[in-house]
């Protein structure tokens, strides 16, 4: 940080997987940044200009490349990790399926991938593979070849809806 | 066979989908990277690197740098000591030359290395570097094979120092060049002669994670270098060399890596970022951005490759030569077993022929460094070898299949290749103890449908369908050279740690070798705890390469595995008052005959604390003898658009040979990833250079891989076999899957419209260009 940032430092509030938290940045930090340096590691840097999606999280419910945007901008917005997905003792269950369908290799660019599917569930309870494929096609994987995330992500999907229907009839 | 079926479906853990030991924290972004911890005082360390392809620098001026409030250290050539190695991880002593020093006064390629600083943050690093004032002398640059090649070319080797260059005058780095029987004798003797060149363009791994190193002096003074490596035994030896502390001060941490693919066999981080750690005493962090990782780290060696196929009317080959002529850049890292892999992974292939001439050279460019790259030079083989054999059953008249099946290695057989040409020296005979080749091939036709499609050109509006094939084999290992070791000790619980030197670079290889010693032991995956990939704290594992893991590091641990379980037999036998030797385990317990059981957890508690006292523990080490091949057949089906030139992968078909199968989702996974990979070298990655050798796309948006809507409908059928030298009956998985996307799709695209292309990538201007439809 150089000194001129230094005096222009600002205090932005951020609530990170549902805790209320104050920082103290410079205008020109990114998300990514912030968000490392406030110890949430599973959020990844992989390119740094928004080609990769390791760094995906969740503003407001919508996935974004956290490299991309501001940490400014996400003033006062809710802000989701990969380690705010999963309840305490139980994975999300994209995160269930990533296991479950073998999806994981190295997984560097889990999170994010993760992260966009949830984002894509959000809005979408019901995608066919190819909205899948489409959700995480900013999503770059060296490994697996999308095979078997994009089955993990359509299993999911598939559980969620199930968990939803036997939430109603429980209603 | 009837009895290793019956063992193999006997299997309670290997065979199985268990879920990767590692999956849960990766899942919720536990930080197990390099990168993910954080040290009070880190230092944040970057390269200066050369804008220019070759030059000598005359001076460097680092004194403002150095002045600038915030810097620690600087390096250059003048503060650093010159010993030249390799940066290549290899075994010792590497087959690559020692033709690299820590900084040069010579720079030989745009992104080579001039400078380091490490300073209080980054801004201050960036800062530092602009200051640093280098005066460079321009020379000739050198930019292609042919130019490196020709006469009156500048040396980009002159300096004295260097050793292991095959002829630094001529450019060369290494050379290869071995003969079986008379191939002048062979192709006069032939009735049919196909001879074809084939080139490959530059071309990068890019693993999500670039290449990123934390050194640090731990709390007992010893030096740990934490990084993302392929190979930290090998970083421990090359870096002590480098920096002058000995082995035994050094502590090298492999954490969880991003992805390796061969790029990360390369020591390129860890020596600058632990002499600055060695400099200044405070923990330092080196990482690379992408386009430090595309311009700066190593990409696969492009290549030149001429094959030359003699054959008998009946298809019979009786001759095969094959020259290749690669590009290692600006160092020859893994130059000369690159090369070699190009012959000696293709060429045992089809062992029919009794003449072959394998040769060829690695010259130097003033351009990006080659290094390791899944497939390493057997890819590049293929794409020449496969495309050849199609055109030659054309000639022939012959189908694909016909002629692949009528030449290609069986079981029981051998290839005098495997004895003349190994690893950089000769190689190690061996028969094929397994081989399902036949099967693959004849799978895989009914899934793509071949009999129906070949030669059909069926038309979709602008689109032209067509279906080719192509097979291949790779290694397990190297044989007589690599090693790796592993420790079991088993717990009072009746658990157990296992040790590996192993490095699972996101592959799975610690659930692989889990899974393997939960088998042999008689207990479910979750009693096996892995550590794996510490000098300190792991047996010596030579490193994740060479398709070695499963196989050399899986032999050693079910090695330990069966003398763990024998020590537990005998105290099992005396508290049963049974013959230790007729007595097994099963879901954790020890049967005896006459019914009665004993527990391990009862084993461990009476050695730990009653009866017999000890620690049962053991370790075990794999040299192997051999390096069983894998064999694979792959399928493709394409639509090329005769408008656009755009060419489609409509289904994929993927027929693995790999021996039991450890893991099933694993093994799909690296086919699955490695096809993809090959899709897009097929395809469309491609490094593309300026006049000056400067790479003008370095970014994940210019520099195109495969993203999940590109994929095309894969199949991967992993077929029944049994390797009987392999951990399990297992053969390697890892790399095999990237040596056919190249060949089977120029076989389907000439298929479909009935052009030959043999320079990747298969963009839509070189298809139409070879239809005739754009000027070349």
């Amino acid at each position: 940080m150089t000194e001129k940032e230094n005096t222009m430092m600002m205090r932005i509030e951020l609530i990170v997987n549902c805790i209320r938290k104050t920082f103290s940045i410079s205008p020109t930090e990114t998300l990514l940044s912030l968000l490392r340096r406030a110890g949430y590691k599973g959020v990844k840097q992989g390119c740094g200009s928004g080609d990769c999606g390791a760094c995906a999280v969740l503003v407001d419910s919508r996935a974004v490349n956290a490299c991309l945007t501001m940490a400014a901008k996400a003033d006062g917005r809710q802000v989701t990790t990969i380690e705010g997905l999963a309840e305490i003792n139980r994975l999300h269950p994209l995160q269930q399926a990533f296991l479950d369908e073998g999806a994981v290799q190295c997984g560097y660019c889990t999170p994010g991938m993760i992260i966009a599917a949830a984002g894509l569930l959000m809005r979408n309870s019901n995608p066919t593979e190819t909205e899948v494929k489409e959700a995480i096609a900013g999503n770059l994987c060296r490994c697996t070849g999308y095979i078997k995330p994009v089955n993990a992500i359509m299993r999911a999907a598939q559980s969620l809806r199930e968990k939803e229907e036997d939430e109603c009839k429980n209603r | 066979m009837n009895v290793k079926t019956a063992k193999k479906s006997d299997f309670q853990v290997v065979g199985k989908n268990e879920i990767k030991i590692d999956g849960r924290s990766l899942v919720i972004g536990k930080p197990k990277f390099t990168a993910d911890i954080d040290l009070p005082e880190t230092l944040i360390a970057k390269v200066l690197y050369s804008p220019h392809p070759h030059a000598r620098i005359l001076d460097i001026d680092t004194s403002r740098a150095e002045a600038l409030a915030g810097v620690a250290c600087v390096l250059t050539y003048k503060n650093t000591e010159r010993i030249p190695y390799t940066t290549a991880g290899q075994g010792y002593p590497e087959p690559s030359p020692y033709d690299t020093v820590i900084f040069d006064n010579k720079v030989r390629f745009v992104g080579d290395r001039v400078a380091a600083v490490a300073a209080e943050t980054e801004e201050i690093v960036r800062k530092a570097l602009r200051l640093i004032k280098v005066q460079y002398q321009e020379l000739q640059p050198v930019l292609s094979i042919d130019a490196a090649a020709a006469s009156g070319a500048p040396i980009i080797h002159d300096e004295e120092d260097s050793a292991g260059i095959y002829d630094a005058e001529r450019n060369i780095a290494a050379n290869v060049d071995i003969d079986v029987g008379d191939t002048t004798r062979g192709f006069t003797q032939s009735d049919v002669v196909v001879e074809r060149v084939c080139e490959l363009q530059h071309v990068q791994h890019t693993p999500i994670e670039p290449h990123v190193c934390l050194s640090y002096f731990d709390t007992d003074d010893r030096l740990v270098i934490r990084t993302s490596t392929q190979v930290p035994f090998h970083v421990r030896r090359i870096v002590a060399r480098l920096i002058n502390v000995p082995i035994r001060d050094i502590r090298v941490i492999k954490p969880r890596i991003g992805g390796g693919f061969g790029v990360k066999q390369e020591i390129l981080l860890e020596d600058i970022c632990a002499l600055l750690t060695l400099r200044t005493g405070r923990p330092v962090l080196l990482e690379y951005n992408r386009r430090e990782e595309f311009v700066s780290s190593r990409i696969r060696h492009p290549m030149r490759v001429r094959v030359k196929l003699g054959a008998k009317k009946d298809g019979r080959l009786t001759t095969i030569e094959m020259e290749a002529t690669s590009n290692t850049g600006a160092y020859g890292s893994h130059s000369l077993t690159v090369l070699s892999n190009v012959g000696s992974k293709t060429l045992p292939l089809y062992n029919k022929a009794e003449n072959i001439h394998f040769y060829g050279n690695a010259l130097y460019t003033t351009m990006p460094v080659a290094g390791a790259y899944r497939g390493y030079g057997a890819t590049q083989g293929y794409f020449a070898l496969e495309t050849a054999i199609d055109e030659l059953a054309e000639q022939l008249g012959i189908d694909p299949l016909t002629i692949r099946s009528r030449n290609h290695i069986r079981v029981n057989e051998t290839s005098p290749i495997f004895e003349k040409l190994g690893e950089g020296r000769e190689g190690v005979a061996q028969r094929m103890k397994s081989c399902e080749l036949p099967r693959c091939i004849t799978i895989g036709a009914q899934q793509i449908g071949w009999k129906e499609k070949r030669g059909t050109k069926v038309r979709r509006g602008s689109k032209v369908h067509g279906v080719g094939m192509a097979i291949s084999m790779q290694g397990s290992g190297i044989p007589e050279i690599d090693m790796a070791a592993a420790t079991i000790k088993m717990n009072e619980d009746g658990s157990f740690n296992l040790l590996v030197g192993a490095t699972d670079l996101g592959t799975g290889s610690d659930t692989i070798l889990a899974q393997i010693a939960a088998e042999v032991l008689g207990v479910p995956l979750s009693k096996i705890i892995v550590y794996s990939s510490d000098t300190d704290f792991t047996p010596f594992d030579t490193g994740a390469y060479a398709s070695s893991t499963t196989y050399v590091s899986g032999k050693a641990t079910e090695k330990a595995a069966q003398d763990v379980r024998t020590q537990i037999l005998q105290v099992a036998g005396k508290m049963l008052e049974e013959d230790s030797t007729d007595l097994t385990i099963k879901g954790e317990q020890i049967i005896g005959h006459n019914g009665q059981t004993v527990s391990l957890a009862e084993i461990g508690h009476r050695v730990a604390y009653q009866v017999d006292q000890r620690q049962i523990i053991a370790s075990a080490s794999c040299v192997p003898a051999e390096s069983p091949a894998p064999f694979m057949a792959n399928f493709a089906e394409v639509a090329v658009d005769t408008e656009t030139g755009e060419v489609e992968i409509v289904k994929y078909v993927a027929v693995v040979d790999c021996g039991s199968v450890i893991n099933p989702h694993m093994a799909e996974g690296q086919v699955e990833g490695a096809i993809v990979n090959g899709i897009g070298y097929a395809l469309h990655e491609e490094m593309i250079f300026n006049s000056r050798g400067s790479m003008r796309n370095p970014s994940l948006f210019d520099y195109k891989i495969p993203g999940a809507a590109d994929i095309p409908p894969l199949e991967v059928i992993l077929v029944d076999s049994y390797e009987p030298t392999g951990p399990m009956g297992a053969k390697s998985v890892g790399e095999i899957g990237i040596n056919g996307p190249i060949p089977a799709i120029a076989n389907a695209i000439y298929d479909a419209v009935g052009v030959r292309l043999r320079v990747t990538p298969f963009t839509p201007q070189r298809v139409l260009a070879a239809m005739g439809k754009l000027p070349d």
